[in-house]
């Protein structure tokens, strides 16, 4: 029993924070606690409520991808590729079939592209929603919103189950293409779940956007700069709150964006407000891109008949692919030796590096507002510690 | 990306800079610039601010271990073999030292262009110090500990060097190649023969 | 067990009869409340479980407790590394009596598709007693009200005395179990023995061949 008791009481040999300074307290927030979004922690020194040091604690969640993809074949790495950032896994797929494309240039019919278009922002959709109804739940409003946006997030669960089999870890994407067309139904599905979305979108906004608590809690807090923000590589609504113009769906102009006019929310403040802001009419852009490949999507093959991908073995090189997920900027970068199972497998996981600024962001904050701007990054664990 | 006229604007504002350029056989045709450690902050700051290059953006740094190559080649060499003069078969082998390297993805926000892909190499595997371009980029200063953690590399100049994924007591660098998993046994039902060979070890005298 | 024509009987006539042990296993039963605690994927999936469209909370799981002090049920749900493993037997072992653990996910039960990982503990049953796994990668919401209900049904079965009653009314079983400790390549211990022994399996004698 005393041995058991010893093991309750040691805590592990983490340097200390605080030097000397005996009105400090430092506290460890996570890897078990509400509002930190999975296991991850932040060892924060406070002077009060206010936060004087923070140094966040990865690592648990830390699942190896890059060494276990050193031994799996190209199409072998596709469904760990979902388990990254799980909540988003078909952009998760698209971004690593967009590598593995620049690798060995293989190009993809018109209707795959259409088809990951709508995959895409129907992600992007169901990501944001859930955003939403986290950082309403880390605010404090106990679950209800969080509820509503999980009442939508079925629906298009729904159709991703209908269209890959899987609700979470669909594996959909191949290189050259999509893996399965479209059962019969399906876009008339889509196309009713894509016009009740406005609808849920007003009553979200009607009862949150110009609520007062919302807005006092989440104007002015958690401020990034602009230098700063590019400087320490932010990307997607991070980036784009603190006034950049930066969204790879437009400068690198992947898949067949180009022929979608759609616009990007850009923030004045780089607030906490500003991200919500912009993930809401983020949303509502992704559905003007969905109604518009919803009307133009061809017939057609969905594969590349060129690339075997069960047999693929790229010639020696590498490449970097990346895509606008819904998190920021997802990239892959693979080294090929010319053999079946790639040489290196690095994820660039937008999470990790939207919280390089974490400390900056939460100096002279409360901890309260710590929570609120942890959850304004929208980080997955998944995808921080892969 | 054009690599050459960035090497020459290099060269011309960091004079001292021993520069190589490695081009990429595959069609996605992002070549490389390899630069040394010494003058690696000198020119990530050229890269960052020089009018038309303002590569301001470090997306991504990655770090890759290259083990140690064997290479044979075979050469008839003329020979006096039992006093006559003969073509005899020579084989040279040069070994490559391996060395790690860490590969800097770099994007322009303002002119938006890209990628620039940087490399710094050590000299083998077992001299691992580079010089950080966090100061630089901000974004490379949680990806350099990455790399440090889990491929051993000390990157110089980086004000928070410590593990970032694994435990702190934790003493392997596990994406090295020759990085050997602990036996923390358990039987997997598949068809990989270094499966059924631990399996076997830890079976032994087990009823079959 | 009281006789079931008995208490029909009995019920008939306006009268209701139990007995203590009956009484007892269906009010644990009925308000099992879970520790807030997802690791990974499957807490999404454990989220939505609770959500409106499956509702745990109609079998009793009203409330998802963030402290281990108040909460009787881990649903260990994602891939536990070897970072977190001492701090999920730490929570587990400052849960009070009776407690009981759903190992959610292919992860949780032994690793799952990231069994050959490094930093990955394959199977939190290494450590802690587990009641009730879950396969599926992740299990659909209905697999886990599923799990919810086999350990409803499994607590039903408890008998409050005799040889085989639970670990809460027997005061020589442990209820706390050892923490591992980082070491330099590995957690130490890699497991406790006292638990979990890696399974014999039947191997055949040609070499590359699956047993």
């Amino acid at each position: 029993m005393s041995s058991t008791t010893q093991g309750i009481l040691d805590v592990s040999a983490q340097p200390s924070l605080i030097e000397g300074d005996p009105q400090l307290l430092e506290l460890s927030m996570g890897p078990q606690h509400p509002s930190t979004h999975g296991v991850f922690r932040m060892n924060v020194v406070l002077d009060g409520e206010t936060v004087v040091k923070l140094k966040p604690v990865f690592g648990y969640l830390h699942r190896n991808h890059e060494k276990i993809a050193e031994k799996q074949t190209y199409l072998g790495c596709m469904p760990y590729t979902d388990r990254l950032d799980y909540i988003c896994s078909l952009t998760n797929n698209w971004a690593y079939a967009r590598a593995v494309e620049e690798l060995a240039a293989i190009k993809i019919p018109e209707r795959a592209e259409y088809l990951r278009i709508i995959t895409a922002e129907l992600t992007r959709l169901q990501n944001h929603t859930c955003l939403v109804g986290f950082l309403m739940q880390d605010m404090g409003a106990s679950g209800t919103p969080l509820m509503y946006a999980f009442r939508e997030r079925e629906k298009i669960l729904d159709l991703f189950e209908a269209l890959t089999g899987a609700r979470m870890m669909c594996n959909y994407m191949r290189f050259g293409g999509c893996r399965v067309d479209t059962p019969a139904g399906w876009l008339a599905e889509t196309q009713k779940v894509i016009d009740a979305y406005p609808k849920f979108l007003d009553e979200f906004e009607k009862l949150l956007t110009s609520n007062e608590i919302l807005m006092a809690r989440t104007q002015g807090v958690g401020k990034v700069s602009k230098e700063l923000a590019v400087s320490a590589g932010l990307s997607g609504p991070m980036l784009r709150a603190c006034g950049v113009n930066y969204d790879i769906r437009k400068v690198d102009r992947y898949g067949i964006y180009e022929r979608f006019p759609f616009r990007v929310p850009l923030g004045d403040h780089g607030d906490v407000y500003d991200r919500y802001m912009i993930r809401l009419l983020e949303m509502r852009e992704s559905l003007k891109i969905l109604q518009q490949a919803m009307r133009e999507i061809p017939e057609g093959p969905i594969q590349d008949p060129a690339t075997k991908p069960r047999l693929f073995r790229p010639k020696v090189g590498e490449a970097y692919g990346r895509i606008e997920c819904p998190k920021g900027e997802l990239g892959f970068y693979l080294i090929s030796d010319g053999t079946g199972t790639p040489y290196r497998f690095r994820v660039r996981p937008p999470s990790l590096i939207n919280l390089t600024i974490l400390e900056d962001m939460c100096l002279g904050a409360t901890v309260a507002d710590v929570v609120i701007i942890l959850g304004s990054v929208d980080i997955v664990l998944g995808e921080v510690d892969r | 990306m054009i690599v050459e006229p960035i090497v020459e604007s290099i060269k011309a504002a960091v004079p001292g800079a021993a520069l190589e350029i490695v081009l990429n056989p595959s069609p996605s045709a992002q070549h490389s610039i390899v630069v040394d450690a010494t003058h690696a902050v000198a020119v990530a700051k050229h890269l960052r601010d020089a009018v038309g290059l303002q590569f301001d953006y470090c997306s991504n740094v990655t770090g890759v271990d290259w083990l140690p190559k064997e290479t044979s080649t075979t050469t008839k060499v003329k020979r006096m073999v039992d006093g006559v003069e003969q073509e005899v078969a020579e084989v040279t082998k040069t070994s490559t030292p391996g060395y790690f390297e860490a590969v800097y993805h770099l994007y322009s926000v303002a002119l938006r262009h890209g990628p620039l892909v940087l490399r710094m190499r050590t000299i083998d595997r077992e001299q691992t110090h580079m010089a950080s371009l966090t100061p630089v980029w901000r974004s490379a200063e949680f990806q350099e500990r990455e790399i440090f953690d889990l491929y051993g590399v000390h990157f110089d100049g980086h004000p928070d060097l410590r593990r970032l994924l694994m435990w702190d007591e934790f003493t392997d660098h596990p994406m090295r190649r020759d990085y050997v998993d602990p036996d923390d046994y358990e039987y997997e039902p598949t068809a990989h023969a270094e499966v059924l060979e631990r399996a076997r070890k830890h079976q032994e005298g087990a009823p079959s | 067990m009281i006789d079931e024509q008995l208490k029909s009987e009995l019920s008939r006539q306006g009268i209701f009869a139990t007995s203590l042990q009956e009484l007892y296993n269906w009010g644990r039963k009925s308000s099992l409340w879970p520790l807030n605690f997802g690791l990974a994927c499957c807490a999404i999936e454990m989220i939505a479980t609770t959500m409106a469209r499956y509702d745990l909370a109609r079998f009793g799981a009203e409330v998802f407790r963030p402290s281990p002090r108040q909460a009787d049920l881990m649903i260990v749900a994602g891939t536990v590394t070897k970072k977190m493993a001492p701090q999920v037997v730490r929570l587990y072992n400052q849960m009070p009596e009776p407690k009981y653990v759903i190992s959610m996910g292919a992860c949780a039960i032994s690793g799952g598709p990231f069994k050959q990982g490094y930093n990955v503990l394959k199977g939190i049953d290494r450590y802690i007693p587990v009641d009730i796994y879950i396969p599926g990668c992740p299990p659909r919401p209905e697999a886990l009200i599923d799990a919810f209900l086999a350990l409803q049904k499994k607590i039903d079965a408890q008998q409050l005395t005799g040889a085989d009653r639970p670990r809460h009314l027997n005061a020589e079983l442990p209820s706390e179990f050892v923490v591992p400790q980082f070491g330099e390549h590995d957690l130490e211990p890699s497991k406790n023995a006292e638990l979990w022994n890696a399974p014999l399996v039947q191997i055949s004698t040609t070499t590359g061949g699956q047993s």
